[in-house]
């Protein structure tokens, strides 16, 4: 006797049977998404307005704003980008393009595939050891400082719990997704035209200056948006190196006191009365917005960058 | 009409190589009254423990083409690459044995091997262009090197792409991107850009593998143009091909050398069994 055959109606019913399973699946996500969304436009919309983007925070629900947090969430994040971004690219370029296959190499690519999984909350503690309290080594009452307080290259140390080192703990937590990201973009790069570059007699810092990094660049800023975004809703990591809740200025050098969004967020929501509960939802909205625009932004760069790549 | 000397290739102790400074009339000379470019002794090559190249002894005349022909992993690509270095790039790479171009030792250590494929350039089997514009691509080598005029460069790569038999297709498009070329193009852009740099020798590997017909024709034609000013190595599967563009050509066998020769003579009346066997297509 040979084979069984399967018939071709039951082939396809399995095949539709899979096809309603990956249907269900999608629906359910986009389903969840929707009614979040939802629920929270309809409680939080009304809130949205100027008065609240330019307010600072208040105990009076109706004189609440967020304008402490946006401009904390800009700094630090502009802090994690300037930081994160060029040293994720440079380690991408090493690991990629000159290490040699060796033991350390293996232990370092180990290390930071280990380090993307950790959870952002163990990055605050070592944060809150490394750059807030810089290990302890200024041992005085008073921090060292460089700079007249006013100004914008105020400097101290240890740092406290000050706009630096919220971005430098946000840029912990992003370096090793930074760093996987501008790998990938760097290993989808034909091996041909690094061959083409050197057998024009081109160094190795011009392979990768005019070939690799110009064709990796649209992937690594996917991957830099990615990245970004995870920073910007990071809350768990700030409280930990001591991000204030309350704050009635905006930022004004490196050292100034901050909160960022999701701190804010977190607080309102965890109010007893309703109305901060509406500014929680309204902060949300205005995070979500901001998300949107920032990825919108790379994309068109993205396509921008990509153009002349297509025929 | 007068070349601007910031348009001669940046090469100081190479022989004169710039597209218009060749002499077009220059008479073909009897292969024995030309020079060695390359000549090898007693060369081994191996990746790891595997010898891959067993005492290869071999002189490729200047300004001749030479073809390397053979059956695959018979070393031939491997021998392509040890002329510019670009096996530095294979981890566990490695050769003994002499090996020099016009007297240098090109196994030497401290060969500085950027200013090396500045004067040897590759065309590789599969065409890479890089993705860029057509103007851009041409202009990729002579601007690792030097720092151009933009008149001086706009000219250089005229040159170039004339020189490779491509401008009249692509001279009203320089600004678009070199992918929207066709394979046969694109192989001739890669040509150009090897060009641009103004070597003294062209490395080809297996140029027409992944072409058609016609743009094979067109390439094998532009090989025997380039030769009155380049040496030039290729390696071929293709047995008329060798035949038709190759003044010389070297036959190997499991990494040994096992004849070599005017083309004409290795054809028609080969020494050895296994070549005859060979371009007679009995095996390979």
């Amino acid at each position: 006797m040979g084979p069984r055959t399967i018939t071709t109606s039951r082939r396809m019913a399995s095949n539709r049977i899979f096809l309603y399973g990956c249907f269900a699946a999608t629906s359910i996500a986009i389903l969840v998404l929707c009614v979040l969304m939802i629920s929270i436009a309809v409680e939080g919309w009304s809130s949205v307005s100027w008065r609240f983007l330019d307010s600072f925070a208040s105990r009076k629900a109706a004189q609440a704003g967020i304008k402490a947090p946006l401009m904390g969430s800009i700094w630090v994040c502009a802090i994690c980008g300037l930081v994160a971004i060029p040293m994720g690219i440079g380690t991408a370029i090493y690991l990629e393009e000159f290490a040699k296959r060796s033991r350390v190499k293996r232990l370092i690519q180990l290390n930071i595939s280990n380090l993307s999984g950790v959870p952002s909350i163990v990055y605050g503690i070592l944060a809150l050891a490394a750059f807030v309290r810089c290990f302890g080594l200024n041992t005085g009452d008073a921090p060292w400082s460089l700079g007249n307080p006013e100004s914008l290259l105020f400097i101290q140390f240890p740092c406290g719990p000050s706009v630096l080192a919220g971005g430098l703990t946000l840029a912990l937590v992003i370096l090793p997704i930074m760093i996987i990201a501008s790998q990938e973009a760097f290993r989808s790069v034909p091996q041909s035209l690094r061959q083409g570059a050197l057998a024009l007699g081109s160094t190795p810092w011009q392979v990768v200056w005019r070939v690799s990094l110009p064709a990796a660049l649209p992937t690594i800023m996917t991957g830099s948006i990615l990245a970004m975004s995870r920073a910007v809703g990071e809350a768990a990591p700030l409280l930990v190196i001591g991000g204030f809740l309350l704050v009635f200025q905006t930022p004004t050098n490196l050292m100034s006191d901050f909160t960022v969004l999701p701190l804010q967020i977190f607080n309102w929501a965890g109010r007893p009365q309703a109305d901060f509960h509406k500014l929680a939802a309204a902060a949300i909205i205005v995070q979500l917005i901001a998300l949107l625009v920032f990825n919108s932004i790379a994309i068109i760069i993205r396509q921008k960058l990509q153009r002349p790549l297509q025929s | 009409m007068m070349i601007p000397t910031t348009l001669r290739p940046p090469i100081d102790h190479a022989p004169p190589t710039s597209i218009d400074q060749r002499r077009p009339d220059e008479a073909r000379l009897p292969a024995a009254a030309h020079p060695s470019a390359i000549s090898m002794r007693g060369f081994n090559s191996w990746y790891g423990d595997h010898q891959v190249l067993h005492a290869l002894d071999l002189e490729i005349a200047t300004r001749q083409v030479c073809a390397f022909i053979g059956p695959s992993g018979c070393g031939k690509s491997t021998l392509l690459r040890w002329i510019n270095r670009m096996n530095d790039t294979i981890p566990g790479a490695r050769a003994a044995g002499t090996l020099s171009l016009h007297g240098i030792d090109l196994l030497d250590r401290s060969l500085d091997v950027v200013d090396l494929r500045r004067r040897v350039g590759m065309v590789f089997q599969k065409p890479n262009p890089f993705p860029k514009s057509i103007f851009d691509n041409v202009a990729f080598g002579p601007r690792l090197h030097r720092v151009y005029a933009r008149t001086d460069l706009e000219e250089l790569v005229e040159q170039s792409l004339r020189a490779s038999a491509l401008w009249d297709e692509v001279k009203d498009r320089l600004d678009s991107s070199a992918l929207g070329l066709s394979g046969g193009q694109q192989q001739r852009l890669c040509i150009a850009r090897a060009v641009a740099i103004g070597p003294e020798m062209l490395l080809m590997d297996e140029p027409c593998s992944a072409l058609d017909p016609r743009s094979t024709a067109s390439i094998e034609q532009l090989i025997r143009e380039l030769r009155a000013s380049y040496t030039i190595v290729i390696v071929t599967h293709n047995m008329q091909q060798a035949s038709r563009v190759s003044d010389s050509t070297a036959f190997f066998y499991e990494g040994r050398l096992i004849e070599s020769g005017a083309t004409d003579l290795l054809f028609t009346n080969p020494k050895n069994r296994q070549t005859e066997d060979y371009v007679t297509g009995r095996f390979g």
